[in-house]
């Protein structure tokens, strides 16, 4: 259990009025913080909330424009990640900060004191795995790892410190349901062998289960100290998001009618060194529905996007057809002829070219269609599309047509989908749609979806946010290792059960060896 | 002494600029950072080696000098990427263009001008030994310096704690940044190190290989070590085995001209790069994995702060 939080001695540590200015952007505006020891302490807030900016300051990555931080009471400051950790202080980043090549022993024993051997980072390593129930094998090489095992070293690299304080940082966006069950216990542990914890996050499920204190960021702003447990979620997340979060209006599915994808026993050996072989996935969408790929990042997702969108073609046309008809050795333009659009899952780089403008992204999908003429660009007709884009979706732009790096994540993905959807496609295929997008942006995306589905168009969403499938999807299934389980409706599936299938455990062996 | 042994002896004349070259850039692209500009040090150490040597008539001192110059123009570089955080391959092209014509200008003077050899360690007893003994045990220094050096680099990059951290930095600059390492200060001393390392290769062409000065001498070395750190998959065992292989095609070429195979000599000329291209290919694929660069290699590092 947690340590009782007394406020008898000083806390553990104390930010008090820290800002961050990023030139017009102020990412922390005078937050108060205090950490009290052996407390599990939540900090909440959406994208953009300010959240990461300020744990990096606390962890020394990043300079604080004005404020001070007090440990145990007496003023320091934290110029660099080695202060941080000489104070007791260590980090498990959001994007692991891990070494592909290197071993795991090597991948722990870079981020600790000289005085630190290889030969003593396995032997410790034995130890902390046993007693934190972290299994690692210290000769394996990282990119042979899965994303939990990835976290565990981490964790591991973190408690070979003898850490004060924990800070973890989305710790289970890239977890099963079971690893991020596996984790809380051990942040439980932690917290009763003395160790306080700062938990950061933007799912309130989990910080109700972890902690009894949460400070709430908003726009760089704390906009609440509370107790998860006392308050309801709609409330956290009131607070979190500066006003009330409507729901999607999943409205009634149709029958569904024509089938408008197709894919029969698409095997794809891996694309690179370090990519996911595809096995006979076998997936059927129809007109008016949305179809869900649920599954834990690495696990083949990007090579189905790639499959199913033309990025690379199959060896035999008859494994994808599109509206009836074989396309797998089509191209993607080949594809949108067909009535399809694709919404990649990186907006910065593969959906929009950061330095182009809005009008000029337009072409990219749109090619084909109305903005260009005989290997012309149709500058106008490209803007008024981009004009019609930016009013239909809301996205909230600096300027008039400003490049595509300027908007901010949320902003771009609701342009680069409503490019999509504005086209009217008859399918669309969109992985990852909501990633690393504000709770305002997310819902009005998955509107987007589901209307779109209602009129009659077939949706596939690839996507690793359970709680997003469950909202939107009519049919799902779970990739994992390259293999697609059944596709089932969603009323028939529950989170464990969608779990083992991202475990890769069938629901028969499940029952005996659930976590 | 036998043609045969002359023939060996030549070989390893030939290999050794290339080795040092190649394990010096080898260092610098472990370390995240592709240095164009070897070919361009490589003058510029020759050049400066050969003048200092000359006018001082002391080999120590030109190989200071030639070491010396190499770094110089490495800080430079160092100064342009790491500071100013700018495109790696232009950087890289400039410094060899402007190595080429400072070694042309600082060389002008001892064009004409003659070194003695540099006399060779001779170990005694075993150098008498026939066949492998002149080989093995009556090279000049650099040849020992250069086995050396290879062995210096794989441990270090391998079983040290600096080594650790500077392949942790050329996999992933920002997550090294993340953790605290000093991202900045090992990159710009591997920058250094193949700087001075070039120089030394440099000194090695003209004060051992050719013993005089003339521009362009280093025809292209510079641009051969570059490949065979591709080649030898940023290992500095294989560089040393790439080296000598493609010493020893580059010398049994010249030899097969003279005895006047029927076979063009512009297709003999190709052979080195050829065998050498062959050989690392079988290694590599023999390793049963492809080969990755250094996952930052190239990238500019400019963290948030």
């Amino acid at each position: 259990m947690q340590a009782d939080v007394s406020p008898t001695g000083p806390p553990l540590v104390e930010l008090r009025g820290i800002s961050k200015r990023y030139g017009e952007l102020l990412a922390n505006d005078g937050i108060d913080l205090r950490i009290e020891p052996g407390e599990i302490h939540a900090l909440l807030g959406e994208n953009g909330a300010g959240k990461s900016t300020l744990v990096k300051i606390l962890y020394g990555v990043i300079e604080p424009t004005a404020g001070e931080i007090l440990w145990e009471g007496r003023p320091v400051s934290i110029a660099s990640p080695v202060e941080a950790r000489a104070l007791g202080i260590g980090m498990v980043f959001q994007h692991f900060s891990l070494f592909d090549e290197l071993t795991v022993a090597e991948n722990i024993a870079v981020a600790l004191s000289s005085d630190w051997s290889l030969a003593t980072v396995r032997s410790r390593l034995g130890d902390i795995s046993r007693a934190y129930g972290l299994a690692l094998e210290p000769d394996r090489a990282v990119w042979t790892l899965s994303a939990g095992e990835r976290q565990r070293i981490e964790i591991v690299r973190c408690l070979l410190q003898n850490p004060r304080l924990l800070i973890l940082d989305e710790p289970t966006s890239v977890l099963t349901p079971q690893e991020a069950e596996h984790l809380f216990v051990t942040l439980d542990k932690l917290s009763a062998d003395g160790c306080s914890i700062l938990y950061i996050s933007h799912k309130l499920e989990e910080v109700r289960r972890l902690c009894r204190r949460a400070t709430i960021l908003r726009g760089g702003r704390v906009v609440g100290a509370i107790d998860p447990r006392e308050r309801s979620a709609r409330e956290i997340a009131a607070l979190m998001v500066g006003n009330e979060v409507g729901e999607v209006r999943t409205g009634t599915a149709h029958a569904p009618k024509g089938e408008m994808l197709r894919v029969t026993n698409l095997t794809l050996p891996p694309a690179g060194l370090h990519g996911q072989a595809l096995h006979g996935i076998d997936l059927v969408a129809h007109a008016g529905e949305i179809v869900g790929i649920a599954g834990v990042a690495g696990n083949g997702q990007s090579e189905l996007f790639a499959a199913l969108s033309g990025e690379r073609p199959t060896e035999s046309a008859d494994t994808i057809a599109i509206d009836g008809r074989p396309c797998g050795t089509a191209g993607v333009d080949a594809r949108r002829r067909l009535g399809a659009a694709f919404v990649p899952e990186e907006r910065l780089g593969h959906a929009a070219a950061p330095t182009h403008r809005l009008s000029e992204n337009t072409l990219i999908s749109h090619a084909a269609a109305e903005v260009s003429r005989s290997g012309f660009i149709l500058v106008n007709a490209a803007r008024r599309l981009a004009g019609a884009i930016v009013k239909s979706f809301d996205v909230r732009t600096p300027e008039g047509d400003p490049q595509a790096r300027k908007l901010s994540g949320g902003n771009l993905q609701k342009f680069v989908i409503g490019r999509e959807i504005i086209r009217r496609p008859r399918l669309l295929i969109v992985d990852q749609p909501t990633w690393g997008v504000d709770a305002g942006a997310a819902r009005l995306i998955r509107q987007a979806l589901v209307d779109l589905a209602r009129e009659g168009s077939a949706v596939v969403v690839i996507s690793q946010d359970l709680d997003e499938l469950f909202e939107v999807a009519d049919r799902m299934a779970v990739i994992h290792h390259g293999r697609l389980s059944a596709l089932r409706p969603i009323s028939e599936w529950t989170k464990e059960a969608v779990g083992l299938e991202m475990l890769g455990v069938s629901q028969s062996q499940g029952a005996a060896h659930a976590v | 002494m036998t043609t045969f042994e002359a023939i060996l002896l030549t070989i390893v004349t030939a290999s050794t600029p290339l080795l040092i070259a190649a394990l010096g850039e080898l260092v610098t692209e472990r370390s995240g950072v592709l240095n164009l500009g070897v070919e361009g040090m490589m003058a510029m150490g020759a050049a400066c080696s050969f003048a200092a040597a000359v006018t001082f008539d002391s080999t120590l001192l030109g190989v200071a000098a030639g070491i010396l110059a190499g770094a110089l123009m490495a800080a430079l570089f160092a100064l342009v990427v790491l500071g100013f955080a700018a495109n790696q391959v232009g950087s890289g092209l400039a410094l060899t263009i402007l190595g080429l014509g400072l070694a042309g200008l600082i060389g002008a003077p001892f064009v004409g001008a003659r070194r003695d050899p540099v006399p060779p360690v001779d170990i005694p007893v075993l150098s008498d030994l026939p066949v492998v003994g002149r080989l093995f045990f009556e090279q000049d220094l650099f040849v020992y310096a250069s086995i050396a050096l290879t062995i210096f680099v794989a441990y270090y990059l391998n079983r040290t704690r600096s080594g650790l951290m500077l392949r942790s930095i050329g996999e992933n600059h920002g997550s090294a940044h993340g953790l605290g390492l000093p991202v900045w200060r090992v990159r710009f001393l591997a920058i250094l190190f193949g700087g001075a390392c070039s120089g030394l290769a440099g000194a090695y062409l003209a004060l051992v290989y050719t013993r005089f000065w003339s521009p362009g001498m280093t025809a292209g070395r510079g641009w051969i070590a570059l490949a065979l750190v591709v080649f030898a998959a940023w290992r500095p065992g294989w560089a040393l085995i790439g080296a000598y292989i493609f010493g020893a095609a580059t010398v049994l070429q010249l030899h097969a001209q003279a005895a006047q195979f029927g076979v063009p000599s512009q297709v003999l000329s190709a052979v080195p790069y050829v065998a050498t291209i062959l050989a690392l290919l079988l290694l590599s694929i023999r390793r049963g994995r492809a080969i990755g660069a250094p996952g930052s290699l190239g990238l500019p590092f400019v963290p948030d702060r």
